[in-house]
């Protein structure tokens, strides 16, 4: 091929790179300060990542630390009510949060894949910004490294967050915390986010109309330790879904807990996903809800101001803590006909790659 | 979604458990055929509501649980072959053959595919034309219509790099085996519904009238496990044999023609070996010889392999009805679904594994 000379002389001028992530952007040289000034600067600016050192220096209010942390594999990137941005921040804030810690601060390292469309990668850092706003946290620190083609799925997103408990909190938050007499509130139906992803991999045969529940939950759990003061466990019901984590939380606090199966919220779409494919919606992933256990007495103002709140409409009073008998604590779900069994955890994954 | 509430209403299941009590006068041994039966019965806690007079015992009808050690062997050197893609329902994945299973294989590099229908498989041979993609096709006639299906898109296609492994099995061969057995302790059954959907009940009135046992064709849902209970228990006490249809809103007697026409069309009846139980005359399907070219077993150097199967466990007794999971040494002590010593602890339909999830510790 030869050059048309019409157009004007042709100068060996590199390409600019402004449309995919090539190695160079991982480089630390000039591609890597254009990515940041172009898509991370531009979206997550804040008086302490714009510092521009090594590290944050970051005030810190009295109190105790949460800390967690937290890697995200989503499959696919963008799916149903969110994306890997939006997860990215709202998995670590409400892991920070669960200690009944007011999430602050957070970093954030990407891992991008050769190729990967710097216009995807602008949305997905839009979303965090957007989520980290809606609660009120700041991303202070940051690192982007770049592997070959192949190596990577896009991107992954890895995420730490800081948090505070207030020194006014007067009691620890904890999963072994559950005690006798407890009651078990859920804030909304299960399954919504496995199903989701699930379906926005066009794996299915068949449609589902459902969006993931991905949400920040820390300004809901700042009003309900306002209303219910006595809470003894805030748990995210994620990976292993409801079952799993209540598992967790029975074997913690040495305490059974039994749930009644009929008062379990869960959607229509779900339902029907899990019907035809032979899920338990117990053990599907949630992103946006949350297990509250605290004393009978203060559940029905929680559930009052829960069901007030856009991420807790659907709140209800799903069981009880009673004493584990001989050492070996146990979930148990009554099923509408009088009968009970127990529910015990998986052996593997059932979906992989859904956060 | 709304159709299946019906079937789950507790008010009717009540009605019906309290029915079932008062019709019930002497002690029986009823066998539910299917492994979805058993978890439903386990899931639900149907099995609480039952008179003591009824001892449940749980039937071979887990496709992944009799799948021979042979045929994972099979499909693991398959899987293991750079050229080759294995496609296979999920449950499969986690069955131990003799070296490992297909998870280690996944994780060793080897292409192992978990797809919803082999026609997936098919789809996935056109995407990778040099590849040769290979469908497991495990399970009994309810997957054998899809799997006939399937090799009759590839011909259409002109594929020539899909096959299935087969190791299809049919229910009415091993209720007549389990019938046979010296051991036997079945006195009525509770036939696959999902099967009868397909094949129709026409082949169990013989069955019926030889061993003398009374047969209800029977639904997967609460209320449809208590109207064949119900079924077979008033058979039972009246001394009567036959087989009634307790599912009549998803199977007739003749069955799905145009699904048993695509079965005929495809595949042949021939011996079987079942896992844990041994070989079973004329009790599974294999392909038809003008299908040889879409049959692994002909077509890629596998003949060779030949495993004999461990006796580490009571799988075939358990699978035969004669024992229960709990009664096994190794329940969920030695064996448990993360490192199930056999497959009825694998399978969403094994019986081990429906006692373990539902039951543990009591």
């Amino acid at each position: 091929m030869t050059a048309d000379i019409s157009q004007g002389p042709v100068c060996p001028v590199p390409l600019s790179h402004r449309d995919t992530i090539i190695l160079g952007h991982g480089s630390g040289g000039k591609l890597t300060h254009e990515l940041i000034r172009n898509v991370f600067s531009k979206w997550f600016s804040n008086q302490y990542l714009d510092q521009g050192d090594d590290a944050a220096r970051l005030p810190l209010p009295e109190g105790q630390l949460s800390i967690s942390t937290d890697a995200h594999v989503v499959k696919p990137l963008f799916f149903s009510g969110g994306n890997i941005g939006k997860l990215a921040v709202c998995g670590t804030v409400n892991d920070v949060a669960m200690l009944g810690a007011i999430p602050l601060y957070l970093t954030a390292s990407f891992i991008l894949e050769e190729g990967f469309a710097i216009s995807d990668l602008d949305k997905i850092v839009q979303s965090m910004a957007e989520a980290a706003k809606e609660a009120g946290i700041s991303i202070v620190a940051g690192d982007t490294k770049v592997v070959e083609k192949g190596k990577a799925d896009g991107l992954y997103i890895s995420t730490t967050g800081v948090g505070v408990i207030p020194a006014s909190r007067k009691q620890n938050i904890s999963g072994s915390a559950a005690q006798e007499g407890d009651v078990v509130l859920i804030t909304g139906s299960l399954g919504d986010h496995g199903i989701a992803i699930l379906s926005s991999r066009n794996e299915l045969a068949f449609e589902v109309t459902l969006e993931s529940d991905t949400a920040p939950l820390n300004g809901m759990i700042e009003t309900l330790l306002e209303i219910a003061p006595g809470v003894h466990v805030l748990r995210d019901p994620t990976r292993g879904g409801l079952a799993t984590t209540l598992i967790e939380i029975a074997n913690q606090s040495n305490m059974n807990i039994s749930l009644d199966e009929i008062r379990i919220p869960v959607k229509e779409p779900v339902k029907g996903a899990c019907e035809m494919l032979g899920f338990d919606p117990l053990y599907l992933a949630n992103e946006g809800k949350l297990i509250i256990i605290l004393p009978e007495y203060q559940a029905q103002r929680a559930i009052e101001m829960l069901r007030k709140h856009p991420y807790g409409k659907d709140t209800a009073m799903i069981g009880r803590v009673s004493a584990a008998k001989d050492g070996s604590p146990q979930v148990t779900l009554s099923t509408p006909y009088g009968s009970t069994r127990i529910l015990t955890m998986l052996a593997g994954e059932i979906l992989p790659r859904i956060c | 979604m709304k159709y299946t509430e019906a079937f789950r209403d507790a008010g009717k299941v009540k009605e019906l458990a309290a029915e079932l009590h008062q019709v019930i006068k002497n002690t029986w041994v009823i066998m539910e055929i299917c492994g979805g039966q058993t978890h439903s019965f386990m899931h639900y806690g149907i099995d609480q509501l039952l008179p003591s007079q009824i001892e449940l015992v749980h039937g071979p009808g887990c496709p992944v649980c009799v799948t021979p050690l042979e045929m994972i062997d099979k499909a693991i050197a398959l899987a293991s072959n750079p050229n080759f893609i294995l496609a296979s329902f999920g449950d499969m994945l986690r069955v131990p053959g003799s070296k490992g299973d297909l998870f280690s294989v996944r994780a060793a590099g080897g292409a192992v595919k978990v797809v919803y229908s082999p026609l997936d498989a098919v789809q996935l041979a056109r995407q990778n034309p040099d590849k040769q993609v290979v469908f497991f096709a495990i399970g009994f006639e309810t997957t054998t219509p899809p799997n006939a299906l399937s090799i009759i898109q590839a011909e259409t296609l002109g594929l020539q790099n899909f096959s299935l492994l087969v190791s299809q099995v049919r229910v009415p061969q091993a209720m007549q085996a389990i019938l046979s057995s010296p051991a036997n302790r079945v006195q009525g059954f509770l036939a696959a519904g999902h099967v009868c959907a397909i094949m129709g009940y026409w082949e169990y009135p013989p069955i019926a009238a030889k061993f003398h046992v009374p047969i209800a064709v029977t639904g997967f849902e609460p209320v449809d496990l208590l109207v064949g209970l119900i079924d077979v228990v008033k058979m039972l006490e009246a001394g009567e044999t036959g087989v009634v249809n307790s599912y009549p809103r998803a199977v007739t007697e003749a069955g799905n023609i145009p699904a048993q026409a695509a079965i005929q069309r495809v595949f042949q009846p021939v011996d079987r070996t079942w896992r844990g139980i041994g070989t079973i005359p004329m009790s599974g399907f294999s392909l038809r010889p003008e299908y040889a070219l879409f049959d692994a077993e002909k077509r890629f150097d596998i003949g060779h392999i030949q495993t004999r199967e461990a006796e580490v466990c009571i799988a075939g007794k358990i699978l035969q009805g004669v024992m229960k999971p709990p009664q096994c040494m190794a329940f969920g002590k030695e064996c448990t679904p993360e490192n199930p010593l056999g497959a009825p602890m694998v399978s969403n339909e094994g019986a081990c594994s429906a006692y373990y999830r539902y039951r543990k510790g009591s």
